[in-house]
């Protein structure tokens, strides 16, 4: 099956009612090796046991960004190929998205408490991860407003591509300003700086939660597709309503005016 | 018996509150697709096909 034949939306549901399930294994399997291992990693020698946190808050801050890429090139296929899936994908996305970044803003809070001796600081890499959930809820809330999917598509997909500026600006943030929040200490020039004790954890977590995403987001996208074959239907239900009315109304005219011409 | 220190309480509503989320999202979905597949099922019963003449709960 070539990748232009998953432009199908029968043919992409028939593949991905076969596929979900063992993504949704693979997810359970890693997500519990990841909390297993994210429980017995020992305390770093500065944060404690806190450092348990960054398990959970460091793999949805990047899945907050990854699925904002995915949707900027889901964009592109909407504003460039046309192709019938991109709006689902990029329209599925948004509210996994929002729930990552809502987590890693959250989980940043819990840690910030006890570390920094705050829940919330005004910094560049903070103040722009907000700003990035705030855009994945106009986002939804675009999809919402708009009643014909096709015109919301074409909007939200411009949407997208301007705070796709967001993304270098969140990475770079902490180089760029002065920042309480630390530099990447995981992706950067000369290799990660974390023991292995931390960093195994780390990234299977990160698997783990991209695996989540890429589960949910197939699963949404099914519920987007079976969505918009409802409203067509309804729309065909309803024109057939109207058309039966309209026959209905101009064959009680033309026996009112037989009859009219009978009484005369 | 692993130790979480003094700062448990942080580190338990952190798992909690990711647990919660994703628990949110995965019934929202399975939910939704309930939804869904019940309406298509209703206008399947009533009458109503797609243009190619397939059953709308056709590969759903």
């Amino acid at each position: 099956m070539s990748l232009i034949d998953l432009a199908n939306p029968t043919r992409f549901l028939a593949l991905t009612a076969r596929v979900l399930p063992w993504l949704a294994a693979a997810t359970i399997i890693l997500l519990a090796i990841g909390l297993y291992q994210s429980a017995y990693a020992p305390d770093d020698y500065q944060q404690g046991a806190t450092v348990k946190i960054m398990f959970i808050h460091v793999p949805n801050a990047w899945l907050s960004m990854f699925v904002w890429g995915v949707m900027s090139i889901a964009s592109l296929g909407t504003l460039v190929w046309r192709h019938p899936l991109a709006d689902v994908a990029a329209k599925a996305a948004a509210p996994i998205g929002a729930a990552f970044t809502f987590l890693a803003l959250l989980t940043g809070s819990l840690w910030g408490r006890p570390m920094w001796g705050t829940y919330w600081e005004w910094d560049a890499r903070l103040t722009s991860v907000l700003i990035l959930f705030l855009m994945y809820l106009g986002l939804m809330a675009l999809w919402r407003a708009v009643d014909d999917p096709s015109r919301a598509a074409r909007a939200a997909a411009v949407l997208t591509l301007v705070g796709a500026i967001n993304l270098p600006i969140i990475k770079f943030s902490v180089d760029w300003w002065n920042t309480l929040h630390q530099p990447a200490s995981v992706m950067r020039m000369g290799g990660s700086a974390l023991d292995k004790s931390f960093l195994i954890p780390l990234l299977v977590m990160a698997i783990a939660f991209t695996l989540l995403f890429v589960t949910l987001h197939l699963a949404a996208m099914r519920n987007e597709i079976l969505r918009r074959r409802v409203r067509s239907l309804q729309m065909m239900q309803a024109s057939r309503v109207a058309f039966s009315s309209e026959a209905g109304a101009g064959s009680r005219g033309q026996n009112a005016s037989k009859e009219v011409g009978a009484a005369g | 018996m692993m130790s979480l220190g003094p700062y448990a309480s942080f580190i338990v509503t952190s798992y909690a509150a990711a647990a919660v989320v994703v628990a949110i999202l995965i019934g929202w979905i399975v939910l939704d697709h309930r939804n869904q597949t019940q309406r298509l099922r209703e206008l399947d019963r009533s009458g109503i096909t797609r243009r190619s003449g397939r059953s709308a709960m056709d590969a759903s």
